[in-house]
C-alpha cells in the first residue's frame, strides 16, 4: 500500500499560524472526514477494542465495563474443549481443499481462454463463467442442493440413467461428501471470476515472444509452459502469498448454508462457524470472542509471515 | 499460421472442455428455473431436467400473492436503493477530502482507514455494539454499518487524482467552496468510477442475507435473501422427513400442483432476476473494477 508522497509540496504554506488556525482555515474540508472518520471509529475501532471481552465473563446486564476480568479462561476452555480439534481439522484441511483446487482452477481456465482464437465463443464463455460470482449464497446454495437432492436432483438422474447407482444418495446428508461439495461449490461460483486478473495478465505479454517462438517451431504447449507461465508467474505468487494469509478463513457463508442439516456438524464446522453457532445461537459472548481472537491472532501470525515470503520474492504487499 | 496437428488435437480439446465448463456452470441455473415453470406435483416424480414436462406458472403465481415475499422484496429493493446512494455517495465525500494534498492529518486519516482492512473486531463484538446503539430489529441496521467502504474510498481517490487540477482551479476561482466543486465539478466527471461502485455495492446489499438473519427477527422487516433462506432451510427440514415417510409426504402434497421445492425455485429465480437484469451494465464494468482493486493491492 503506497502512502501519498506529495505531502510535501503543500499549496497553502502553513504561515507560521497554530494548528487550529490551519484546521479553522480548512473547515470545509474536515468536513468531508471527520464524519466519516467518526464513523468508521464506532464501527470499526470500537469492535476492536471490545475484543477485550475475550478476557472477561461478559454479561449483557453488567455491561462492558463492568464485566469481571477473568484472564484467559475461556482460551483455555477453547483450547481444552472437545470440538476443538476437529473445529481445527475441518478449518485446515476445507481451506486447504480450497486453496490446493481453488486456487489453481482459474489460472487454468485463464490459460484456456487465451488460447481460444474466436472472439464471440470466448466471450461467451466467459459471460457464463463469471455469472455465478454474482448470485447470493442463498441462491447457489439453493441450487446446488436442488441438483444434489433424492428428489429430482438431476446429479441423481444421471447417476440412475449411467447405472452407477440403483438408489438416489442423498449427498447433503452424508458428511463424507460434504468437503468435496464444498470445495467443488466453490470452485464453480469463483472460477470465472477469479480467472480476470490472470487473463488481464496475460494480456500484457509482448505478442512478439510468442511470434519469434512458433518461428522456432515450439508447439502450443510449449509456448504456455515457456512463455505464459513465467510471465504470469510473479501474479500468481502474490496471490499464492495472499491465500497463505487467509488460511484460516476456510468459508462462512457457504458452510453455514450448504451444512444445514445438522449430521454434516462433524465435518463442516470451522472457526467462524463455531464462533457464529456458540456466540450468537447460545450468546456465549466471550468465550466467542476468544475462539475468535485465537483466529485473528494465528492469522495476523500468517499474514505477516507471507507478506515476509512476499518481499523476499519482491512483491511486497504493503 | 499454419498449425500443426499436434497443436489442433490441443486447441480442440480445449474448446470441447471450455463447453462442457460452460454447460456446468450454467446447468444449476438453468435446472432451477425448468423447475420454477414445472408443475411441483410433477417435479416430484423425477426426471425434469432440460425442459419443464408440465409447464405451469402455478408457483409464479403463489409466490407473488405471498404477501410476505413481496414484502420482502420491497425491502430489498428499498434497502439496495438506500444502502447504495448513502454508500457511494458518503464515501465519495471522505475520499474527496483524503485526496486533497492540504488536508491536515491526511496521513492518520489514511492509515486509520487501511487498518480496518485487515483487522476488525470480529462478529461478536461488533453485534454487541450494534445491540448497545439500539439498531436492532431497525431497517436502518442493514444500511448504516457498512456506509464508509474503505475499499471503494481507496478506488475513488486514485480517480479523483487523475481528475485535471485546471479544471477544480478554474471553479475556485469563480468562487466554489471544496464543496462546490466536489458537486459541480468532480462529481460529474466521475460518471464511470460511480456506476462501477454503485453497481458492486448494489449487488452486495442485494445478496446480503446474514446481517438480516441475526440482527433483524421481525419477518415483517426481513429482505427477500434472509427469507428465502429460511424457506431453503425449511426445506432442507422437510426432505429428512419426506425419506422417513416418503409415502405420507406424496399423499400430502399430491393435492396441490405447488410443492416447497417448486415453490422455493420460483422464489429464488425471482430473487435472482435484478442481479440478471443489471449483470450486462456490471459485466461492461466489473473487469476495470477488479483491475484497480487488485493493483492497489
Amino acid at each position: 500500500m503506497s502512502l501519498p508522497s506529495e505531502i510535501q509540496r503543500n499549496p497553502e504554506p502553513n504561515r507560521k499560524k497554530g494548528p487550529w488556525t490551519k484546521l479553522a482555515r480548512q473547515w470545509d474540508l474536515q468536513l468531508m472526514v471527520i464524519p466519516a472518520m467518526l464513523f468508521i471509529f464506532v464501527f470499526s475501532y470500537i469492535p476492536m477494542y471490545g475484543v477485550l471481552m475475550a478476557f472477561q465473563d461478559y454479561s449483557l446486564f453488567r455491561g462492558f465495563m463492568n464485566s469481571p476480568w477473568v484472564g484467559f479462561k475461556h482460551f483455555v476452555m477453547f483450547f481444552e474443549a472437545p470440538e476443538f480439534w476437529t473445529i481445527m481439522r475441518n478449518t485446515l484441511v476445507i481451506s486447504m481443499l480450497k486453496l490446493c483446487i481453488g486456487f489453481p482452477a482459474p489460472i487454468l481456465l485463464a490459460l484456456m481462454l487465451n488460447e481460444i482464437g474466436r472472439r464471440t465463443f470466448k466471450r461467451v464463455i466467459q459471460t457464463i463463467s463469471y455469472l455465478p460470482h454474482f448470485l447470493s449464497w442463498v441462491i447457489v446454495s439453493g441450487m446446488i442442493i436442488s441438483i444434489l437432492s433424492t428428489d429430482n436432483g438431476s446429479l441423481n438422474i444421471l447417476l440412475q440413467k449411467l447405472n452407477l447407482i440403483d438408489e438416489p444418495i442423498n449427498f447433503m446428508s452424508e458428511p463424507k461428501y460434504f468437503w468435496g461439495i464444498l470445495t467443488a461449490t466453490n470452485v464453480w461460483k469463483e472460477i470465472g471470476f477469479s480467472s480476470i486478473v490472470y487473463l488481464a495478465a496475460i494480456a500484457g505479454i509482448n505478442p512478439q515472444l510468442y511470434e519469434a517462438a512458433s518461428m522456432d517451431g515450439a508447439s502450443r504447449v510449449k509456448q504456455i509452459t515457456a512463455i505464459t507461465i513465467p510471465s504470469i508467474l510473479p501474479v500468481v505468487i502474490v496471490f499464492l502469498i495472499l491465500a497463505i494469509g487467509n488460511l484460516l478463513n476456510a468459508g462462512f457463508e457457504d458452510i453455514l448454508l450448504l451444512a444445514g442439516n445438522p449430521v454434516l456438524r462433524d465435518v463442516s464446522d470451522v472457526l467462524d462457524t463455531y464462533v457464529y453457532r456458540i456466540g450468537i445461537q447460545n450468546s456465549r459472548y466471550s468465550y466467542a470472542t476468544a475462539a475468535g481472537l485465537f483466529k485473528a491472532v494465528i492469522s495476523v501470525i500468517l499474514l505477516t509471515l507471507a507478506n515476509y515470503l512476499a518481499r523476499k520474492s519482491g512483491n511486497s504487499l504493503w | 499460421m499454419r498449425l500443426s496437428s499436434g497443436d489442433r488435437l490441443f486447441i480442440g480439446s480445449i474448446y470441447v472442455f471450455l463447453v462442457l465448463l460452460a454447460f456446468v456452470a450454467f446447468y444449476p441455473f438453468w435446472n432451477a428455473a425448468v423447475i420454477s415453470f414445472n408443475s411441483g406435483t410433477d417435479t416430484m416424480q423425477g426426471g425434469v431436467t432440460f425442459w419443464p414436462r408440465e409447464f405451469t406458472l402455478e408457483n409464479y403465481k403463489v409466490v407473488f400473492k405471498d404477501e410476505r415475499l413481496i414484502d420482502g422484496f420491497i425491502i430489498s429493493i428499498f434497502r439496495t436503493i438506500v444502502g447504495t446512494l448513502l454508500s457511494v455517495m458518503a464515501t465519495a465525500i471522505l475520499a474527496y477530502g483524503i485526496s486533497k494534498p492540504q488536508l491536515s492529518g491526511r496521513n492518520v486519516y489514511m492509515v486509520l482507514c487501511i487498518i480496518t482492512m485487515y483487522f476488525s473486531g470480529g462478529l461478536i463484538p461488533s453485534y454487541l455494539l450494534i445491540r448497545e446503539l439500539g439498531l436492532m430489529n431497525t431497517f436502518w441496521v442493514m444500511v448504516v454499518p457498512g456506509i464508509i467502504n474503505v475499499w471503494n474510498m481507496i478506488i475513488f481517490r486514485t480517480f479523483f487524482r487523475g481528475i485535471p487540477a485546471g479544471l477544480e482551479e478554474s471553479a475556485r476561482i469563480d468562487g466554489s467552496s471544496n464543496w462546490g466543486v466536489l458537486f459541480r465539478i468532480v462529481l460529474p466527471l466521475s460518471g464511470p468510477v460511480i456506476a462501477t461502485l454503485s453497481l458492486f455495492t448494489a449487488v452486495y446489499h442485494w445478496n446480503d442475507w446474514f446481517a438480516p438473519s441475526i440482527y433483524i427477527s421481525n419477518t415483517d422487516l426481513l429482505p427477500i435473501q434472509t427469507k428465502l433462506q429460511q424457506i431453503l432451510n425449511a426445506n432442507i427440514m422437510l426432505e429428512q422427513m419426506q425419506n422417513v415417510d416418503a409415502a405420507a409426504q406424496g399423499r400430502m402434497s399430491a393435492m396441490r400442483a405447488v410443492t416447497t421445492k417448486s415453490l422455493s425455485m420460483a422464489t429464488m429465480m425471482v430473487a435472482t432476476i435484478p442481479i440478471l437484469l443489471v449483470y450486462p451494465f456490471v459485466q461492461k464494468y466489473f473487469v476495470k473494477g477488479v483491475l484497480i482493486g487488485s493493483l492497489k493491492e
